[in-house]
């Protein structure tokens, strides 16, 4: 086990370094330059104080040594300090990584809670009305545009019913409240967007689900067990789902890319404070470390998502393992 | 098609993309308002008879800019897909059908490609540039054909062992030729669904990018735009966000039904 994970992080190497170089060229594709946000905001800026802040920041240097350098300080996690604030970019991502992580872990939580169900019941009664009608709702919350959902909703429960706070992730008072408030209030602040995200991702964990249990449902030992005389309940519950529900595994590799991409909406709309508001906003201003920054990040994290959904595929599954173990022999 | 008959939803759904492309390429016929001209004796009516979705605070008709925003929501949509299915199909060929460090290389730039967040890369490249109609339609396209690229190298690796291509080796065929006449012909039936379910996944970018601010720019008017254009009113004047959302919800949902059906159709092993 160990040797085939040292031999796929070693697979990672190339990813990654494909991952910096993309990151890196994308934010230099730009015309004007960075140091123009700041000193166009004050035109009295003089043409040396301009070459200062270039040289500050490397601009004055050929791409390729620009690019050397900001690897070099990627691997330690140095990712150069905010044009905006000066703060070091990495303690700026660092502060806003929990909540975005909170919001998504709480999301793909709840949609495996329905969305396994769903996909089971749409999977055993194909074709019927509780299919029909499971499947509707999915596709439905899947073309939904979700901003759009989460400013009716928002609307709704926040404006016209008062029954949630209308932004951000704790109220202004937080700090009063005894660690049960505090809970709830963080809770109150984060069912909309958690609500609204598990929706739109229903579709791709219910649809898998039934497509996994369809096929699965007319193997031979699905057959068999009914010949023992096995009760239906059984079969589907001890011996089809145990089978279809491995590749949900992969499934939610995949969905982490989506997540975080989707979390620049969600955290623009209700005003949380994480990671895709913060490269929303570095995106607006321009500020290349930050933006750089949290593209990769972004990335990488969605590396480490695919990297244990892998392993922990190979290590579920009897048959993957006794290939693995065939091959390290 | 006698089954894609028997499929009621995709009916359906079919009949509706229909409707709005008919609504947008005959949008002056149906409207006799100017999505552009403002009326400042109507702003902000509800919907009435003169005005069936209502009018926004400039006392523009709502239906005409559905309509007229129909026409750059959906061209974004097709050509942001067709750049896509292009750059997939291109990629996808060439790695299944060289194989080797080739393939191994197109391979792993997939991959890296599919870690990026697609919003960022988006948001990031579009925000640098300029957020015209051109630039959109480009950058979703370019960042969207990963999936279709590892389809057509798979379906190509299976073709290639096939007699019919060996047979056109042996004649002397140029790789260009057989990969062009011969590989991507065959093997376009997975794109075809996966472009149909792109269409609805590109009208819905285009919306969340106008939501931040950098996509289609008014006054240029896209299903986007329009509902954003409403949010500051949501609480007095509801059908401005309402039916530019119900019009992309129906849209990409007719997509996406009409993806499946055709999956559905494509792939018979999950037939009954």
């Amino acid at each position: 086990m160990v040797k085939y994970i040292i031999k796929r992080i070693l697979g990672l190497i190339p990813t990654l370094i494909g991952i910096t170089l993309i990151s890196f060229f994308v934010i230099h594709l730009a015309p004007g330059k960075p140091t123009d946000v700041q000193t166009s905001l004050n035109p009295k800026v003089s043409y040396e104080a301009r070459q200062r802040l270039e040289k500050l920041y490397g601009l004055d240097k050929p791409i390729h040594i620009q690019y050397v350098e900001w690897v070099k300080r990627f691997a330690r996690l140095d990712f150069g300090r905010s044009y905006l604030d000066d703060r070091p970019v990495s303690e700026k991502i660092a502060e806003r990584i929990p909540v975005t992580i909170l919001i998504n872990f709480s999301a793909i939580l709840l949609t495996l809670v329905i969305g396994i169900p769903l996909g089971v019941t749409s999977a055993i009664k194909r074709g019927k009305l509780p299919d029909k009608l499971a499947t509707i709702f999915v596709f439905i919350g899947f073309s939904t545009p979700e901003f759009w959902l989460a400013l009716l909703l928002m609307n709704l429960f926040c404006i016209n019913l008062g029954w949630l706070p209308v932004s951000g992730i704790a109220s202004l008072d937080f700090e009063s409240f005894n660690i049960a408030g505090k809970i709830i209030d963080v809770i109150r602040h984060l069912i909309l967007p958690v609500a609204i995200s598990t929706f739109g991702s229903l579709a791709i964990i219910s649809r898998y689900m039934r497509t996994e249990m369809v096929g699965i449902m007319t193997q031979d030992y699905i057959r068999t067990a009914r010949a023992k005389g096995m009760d239906e309940n059984s079969v589907i519950y001890k011996h089809a789902l145990k089978n279809a529900l491995l590749p949900i595994i992969t499934i939610l590799g995949l969905s982490v890319p989506g997540l975080i991409g989707g979390s620049v909406i969600f955290e623009s709309i209700f005003a949380i404070p994480g990671m895709g508001r913060l490269f929303y906003e570095s995106v607006m201003a321009r500020d290349y470390p930050v933006i750089m920054g949290v593209l990769s990040i972004g990335a990488i994290l969605t590396l480490l998502g695919n990297f244990m959904a892998d392993i922990a595929y190979s290590y579920a599954d009897p048959r993957i393992r006794a290939v693995r173990e065939e091959a390290e022999a | 098609m006698r089954e894609f008959m028997r499929n009621k939803m995709a009916v359906a759904a079919l009949v509706f993309i229909l409707a709005v492309l008919v609504f947008a390429i005959l949008a002056p016929i149906l409207t006799g308002y100017d999505p552009a001209s403002t009326d400042s004796k109507s702003v902000l009516t509800p919907p009435s008879r003169e005005h069936i979705f209502g009018t926004d605070r400039l006392g523009r008709d709502i239906f005409s800019r559905i309509v007229y925003g129909a026409r750059i929501s959906l061209a974004i949509g097709f050509i942001a897909v067709g750049i896509a299915s292009l750059i997939g199909i291109s990629i996808g060929a060439i790695a299944g059908y060289y194989g080797g460090s080739i393939d191994y290389l197109l391979m792993r730039f997939v991959d890296i490609m599919l870690c990026f967040p697609t919003i960022f890369l988006i948001l990031a490249v579009i925000s640098l540039l300029e957020p015209s109609v051109v630039n959109i339609m480009v950058i979703i396209g370019a960042t969207g054909w990963m999936g279709i690229a590892r389809l057509v190298r798979a379906e190509i690796l299976t073709l290639k062992e096939r007699d019919f291509i060996s047979a056109a080796k042996v004649m002397g065929a140029k790789d260009s030729r057989i990969i062009l006449k011969h590989l991507i012909p065959n093997a376009i039936a997975p794109v075809l669904v996966s472009a149909t379910l792109g269409v609805g996944g590109a009208i819905l970018t285009e919306s969340a990018l106008s939501f931040l601010g950098i996509g289609v720019q008014p006054p240029t008017p896209s299903w986007g735009n329009i509902l954003m254009d409403g949010r500051s009113t949501l609480g007095v004047a509801w059908w401005l966000t309402v039916f530019p959302g119900l019009f992309i919800l129906f849209t990409v949902l007719s997509y996406n039904i009409l993806g499946e059906a055709l999956r559905d159709i494509s792939e018979p092993r999950l037939k009954e």
